[in-house]
C-alpha cells in the first residue's frame, strides 16, 4: 500500500468533526485497512424532532435486502464504536436507506451532527430476522418514541399482507411525536398519546391498548417496538389477555453477526443472540430485567465519553472564533 | 531420511550441526511485558537466524515440508539463509505461502514441520517458525517485490471471510491471473487476525502489510459485506457473474457454559472479551469509543485451555488485573494451547488453576458478577476424544472473587451463509459438507475451507485448506468440469 493511495482514501472518508481530525483522526494509520470499505454517503439529513434525525444514506445493497424489523450497524470514524441502529426505510431503486438516529451518548449525538454530504465509514447490514409478516387479522402496532421509526416499516407490511392496522405511537411530549404522518398513512387507526399530554391525549401507549381491548376490539398480534419499559409494559398488559405480542430488543451489540455473544437475552430462561435469533422476540418469554441490566454494563464509560465529548466541543467552538473559515470547513 | 551434505552450501559438516544449539527467540522480559501489548518475542537478528540456518541437516527427504499444511520448502530457503540470501529465502517461501510473516508467528510448528525436524530426535529442532518470521520480516522491511501475476482468464472469484483460509484462495488464485475479490462482515480485513489474536502476539502492521502486499498483487476487498443478509451466495453466481465462490468464514459462534450466571455483567465470551480489546481497540479507551470494564485491580478468570483462552487472560493481565486466573477443567497435559504460549503465560504470572471448573457464576444481586462456584476434578477413563475425562470431585466446590469471567471453551459453526444458501450440504453439527481433497461443497461451483469445515482449528490449517481449494478452484475454472 502506498502512502499517496492511502491518503487518497483518507480524504474520502467519512468527515469527522474537526476535533477529531485534530485530536487523533491523523494518527492512526490503520485507516488504510478500511480502504476497501465503500464510504457511506450521507445524501440527506434532517431532524425529526428535537434530538431525533433521519438520514438518507447511499448504501445499494443494503437497500436492496432490507426487510421490516431489520437493522445496520455503523461505525462513523476510525476510532468509533460500532452501535446498532433502526431502518426506517429504504429505496432499492435509489439504493438508499433512511435510519433514524436519536442522541443518546456521544456515538449518537457525534452522528446527529453529521449533515447532508458528510458521509460515514462503516454501515453493514440489513442484520438479525425480519418481522413476520402474514394475514394476522387485526394487528395492533406500538410505537415508543423513537422506536416508531423501527415500527413504521412492519406497520406498513402487515397493511400490505391485508391486516388491519391500529397504530398506538406514544412519546414524552409534542416535539417528541415523530413519524405521525407516515404511520398514518399505513394504519386503518392511528391512536397518539404523550406522557405530558402537550399534544392528543394524555398518558402512555398502554392506557390506548387497554382502551381498545375494554371496548371488544379483537388483537390478533401486537408489535411493541420503544423504549425497554415500554415493551414490558406491553408485554405485561398482553400476557394476561394471551394475546401474540412481539418486541423489538435492543442491546449492546459489536459485529451483529453471531459472532461475539454480547447481545445474549434469556429468552424462556435459554440464552438467544438479538443479532441472529432476533431482534424481534416473544414478549411473553423475555426477561426484560436481564436486558436493563446488561445494557447498563458501561454505564460509566460512556458517560466518560460524553463529558470528554462535551469538553472538547468547548474547546473546538472557542478554536472556531479564532481560526474563522477553516474549522468551519468540512472535509468532504 | 539420511542427512546429505551434497551441493550443500553449509559450511559446517552434518556431524557438528547438532552440536549448534538451538538460537534462542530475543523476547520481552516477562515483567516489562505484562504491562504492554507489545510483542512479546522481538524476532531474529541476521546474525542469529544465520547461526540457527547452519543446524538444518538439509534431510534427502524433508520431513518438514511433508508435515506443512501448505508445503512449503523448507530445506531450500533454510539453504537461502545460510548464504545470506533472505529475499530469495522469502520468495521461496512465497511460492506456497502467502502470509509468511503471520504464520512465523502464530503457528503450532511443534505439531507441524518442528515437530518432524529430524534433528528433535537428539536434540532441539531447527526453528523454522522463527525463521520464516525472520525473512518475513526481512522482506517486508527491504520493500517487497511484487511477482507478476500470470495474464488475465477472465474469471471471477468471490471469496467469503477474509481469514486465513480466504486470504490463502485469493493470493494464490489472483497469482493465476483470475479476478478475485474478498468480502468480510467486519470492518477491517483479517478475519481471527484481527479480532481474535492480540497484539502482542500478532501485531496488526503485520497483518495490514501482509495485506498491502496481497491489495498490490491486484486482490479486491470488500468490508462491511454479511454474505448471506447483505448479499447471497446465489447473487453473487446469479447476479454478480462469478464463475467461482470460496466460503471461509470461520467457526466464530461462541459457546457458552450454560450454568447459572452466565447472563452476568462481568461475563464475556472469548470473542466478545478479545474483539472490544484487538478489533475495536477498547484498551485504548477513550481514544477509541468502544468501551471495557476496568480490570485496573479486578480478578479475572478465563475458562478453557486453548490459545484463545491464553490470548483473552493474557490481554487481562496487560490491562491491568490483579489475579488472573486459567480455570482448565482438564490437566496441563491436555492443554490444548502452544507450549510457548503456555510457557509465556506462567513467566507472566497467570495463575493456573488445572482440574477446576465453575458451576455457576454469583452476582451481588445487582447483575454484576462477584464470583464463580467451582469445582475440582479428577481424570476418569479416556471420552471419546482419547482424552481422560475429567469428573468433578464430591465436596471440593470453593468460590473464586471475581469481576469478570471470559469463556474460552471453544466456537461453532456460524449458520448465516449456510442457511441462506439452498444446496449447500452441512453435517449434524452445522459445518459446511466439502471434499477433503477439493474442499469442493455439495454447491457447483461453491468451495469452502477451514473452520467453517473442521470446526475450530488453527491459521495454518485453513491456509492449508485454503490452497487445496485454490487448486481445485483454478481447475474447475480451466476445464469447466465439476
Amino acid at each position: 500500500m502506498t502512502e499517496s493511495r492511502a491518503r487518497r482514501y483518507v480524504t474520502q472518508i467519512t468527515a469527522p468533526p474537526l476535533w477529531l481530525r485534530t485530536q487523533s483522526f491523523r494518527r492512526h494509520s490503520s485507516v488504510s485497512l478500511s480502504f476497501g470499505a465503500t464510504v457511506f454517503k450521507i445524501i440527506h439529513a434532517q431532524f425529526l424532532a428535537p434530538g431525533i434525525k433521519r438520514f438518507v444514506i447511499e448504501a445499494p445493497r443494503i437497500a436492496r435486502k432490507q426487510k421490516p424489523g431489520q437493522f445496520v450497524i455503523l461505525r462513523i470514524y476510525e476510532e468509533g464504536e460500532r452501535i446498532p441502529v433502526t431502518i426506517e426505510n429504504s429505496d432499492p431503486e435509489k439504493g438508499t436507506i433512511n435510519i433514524v438516529v436519536q442522541s443518546a451518548g456521544k456515538t449518537t449525538t457525534l452522528l446527529n451532527s453529521l449533515n447532508t454530504g458528510d458521509s460515514i465509514l462503516d454501515v453493514v447490514g440489513p442484520l438479525g430476522k425480519p418481522s413476520e409478516i402474514r394475514n394476522y387479522g387485526t394487528a395492533v402496532v406500538v410505537g415508543g418514541g423513537v422506536g416508531t421509526a423501527m415500527a413504521y416499516p412492519t406497520a406498513a407490511a402487515l397493511k400490505r399482507a391485508g391486516n388491519r392496522v391500529i397504530s398506538i405511537v406514544g412519546a414524552r411530549n409534542k416535539e417528541l411525536v415523530i413519524l405521525e404522518k407516515e404511520m398514518r398513512a399505513v394504519s386503518d387507526a392511528l391512536l397518539v398519546t404523550t406522557d405530558d399530554g402537550s399534544y392528543a391525549d394524555k398518558g402512555f401507549v398502554t392506557d390506548k391498548l387497554r382502551q381498545l381491548i375494554d371496548n371488544g376490539t379483537r388483537i390478533d398480534l401486537v408489535v411493541a417496538v420503544g423504549p425497554i419499559v415500554m415493551m414490558k409494559a406491553v408485554s405485561e398488559l398482553t400476557r394476561k389477555e394471551h394475546i401474540h405480542t412481539v418486541v423489538s430488543l435492543n442491546p449492546i451489540m459489536i459485529d451483529g453477526t453471531g459472532m461475539c455473544g454480547g447481545c445474549r437475552v434469556l429468552i424462556d430462561g435459554k440464552s438467544e443472540f438479538a443479532c441472529v435469533d432476533g431482534p424481534e422476540f416473544d414478549g411473553h418469554k423475555v426477561d426484560f430485567g436481564v436486558l436493563v441490566q446488561r445494557n447498563a454494563m458501561y454505564r460509566d464509560s460512556e458517560q466518560k465519553s460524553m463529558e470528554e465529548y462535551k469538553r472538547l466541543q468547548q474547546v473546538q467552538g472557542e478554536g472556531n472564533e479564532m481560526c474563522g473559515a477553516t474549522s468551519g470547513a468540512r472535509q468532504r | 531420511m539420511s542427512p546429505t551434505a551434497s551441493k550443500s552450501k553449509n559450511p559446517v559438516s552434518p556431524k557438528d550441526r547438532m552440536k549448534i544449539p538451538r538460537q534462542l527467540m530475543p523476547e520481552q522480559p516477562a515483567d516489562v511485558r505484562a504491562h504492554n501489548f507489545e510483542e512479546v518475542n522481538l524476532g531474529y537478528s541476521a546474525e542469529l537466524a544465520q547461526q540457527e540456518a547452519l543446524r538444518c541437516l538439509e534431510c534427502a527427504k524433508p520431513t518438514c515440508t511433508d508435515n506443512c499444511p501448505v508445503g512449503i520448502d523448507v530445506k531450500e530457503f533454510v539453504q537461502r539463509i545460510v548464504i545470506g540470501d533472505f529475499l530469495g529465502a522469502a520468495a521461496k517461501i512465497r511460492e506456497a505461502n502467502v502470509l509468511p510473516a503471520i504464520t512465523g508467528r502464530v503457528c503450532p510448528q511443534e505439531d507441524q514441520c518442528e515437530g518432524k525436524c529430524l534433528l528433535s530426535k537428539k536434540v532441539k529442532p531447527l526453528g523454522i517458525g522463527y525463521l520464516e518470521r525472520f525473512v518475513a520480516d526481512y522482506e517486508q522491511r527491504m520493500g517487497t517485490h511484487i511477482v507478476p501475476n500470470a495474464p488475465p482468464t477472465g474469471k471471477k472469484v468471490a471469496v467469503v471471510g477474509s481469514g486465513p483460509s480466504g486470504l490463502t484462495v485469493a493470493g494464490d488464485l489472483i497469482q493465476k491471473g483470475h479476478r478475485v475479490r474478498v468480502f468480510e462482515a467486519l470492518h477491517e480485513i483479517g478475519g481471527v487476525l484481527v479480532y481474535g489474536i492480540p497484539e502482542f502476539r500478532l501485531p496488526k502492521q503485520i497483518v495490514r502489510e501482509q495485506i498491502d502486499y496481497m491489495r498490490q498483487m491486484g486482490v479486491e476487498f470488500e468490508t462491511d459485506v454479511v454474505v448471506g443478509r447483505t448479499v447471497t451466495i446465489n447473487e453473487l453466481l446469479e447476479e454478480e457473474g462469478y464463475d467461482a465462490i470460496f466460503i471461509g468464514t470461520g467457526a466464530g459462534l461462541p459457546q457458552f457454559m450454560n450454568i447459572p450466571g452466565e447472563h452476568l455483567n462481568g461475563v464475556y465470551s472469548a470473542n466478545e472479551f478479545l474483539t472490544r480489546i484487538n478489533l475495536m481497540k477498547a484498551y485504548k479507551f477513550p481514544v477509541y469509543d468502544e468501551p471495557m470494564l476496568d480490570l485496573h485491580g479486578k480478578d479475572v478468570a478465563v475458562i478453557g485451555g486453548g490459545n484463545t483462552a491464553l490470548d483473552a487472560i493474557r490481554s487481562a493481565l496487560r490491562l491491568g488485573a490483579r489475579n488472573a486466573y486459567v480455570l482448565y477443567r482438564r490437566s496441563e497435559a491436555e492443554m490444548p494451547a502452544r507450549a510457548e504460549e503456555v510457557h509465556h503465560a506462567q513467566q507472566e504470572g497467570i495463575d493456573f488453576q488445572m482440574l477446576t471448573a465453575p458451576v455457576e457464576f454469583l452476582s451481588d444481586g445487582k447483575g454484576w458478577l462477584t464470583a464463580a462456584r467451582c469445582v475440582r476434578m479428577e481424570l476418569g477413563e479416556p471420552d471419546a476424544s482419547g482424552r481422560r475425562r475429567p469428573v468433578p470431585k464430591t465436596g471440593s466446590e470453593f468460590d473464586l472473587p471475581l469481576s469478570v469471567a471470559v469463556i474460552a471453551i471453544g466456537t461453532t459453526a456460524n449458520p448465516i451463509v449456510q442457511s441462506t444458501t439452498p444446496g449447500l450440504d452441512t453435517n449434524k453439527r452445522g459445518y459446511i459438507q466439502a471434499s477433503e481433497e477439493t474442499q469442493r461443497t455439495t454447491r457447483k461451483g461453491v468451495f469452502a475451507g477451514g473452520d467453517i469445515v473442521t470446526g475450530a482449528a488453527t491459521v495454518i490449517l485453513a491456509m492449508g485448506a485454503g490452497r487445496r481449494a485454490a487448486k481445485s478452484i483454478h481447475e474447475y475454472l480451466t476445464t469447466g468440469v465439476w
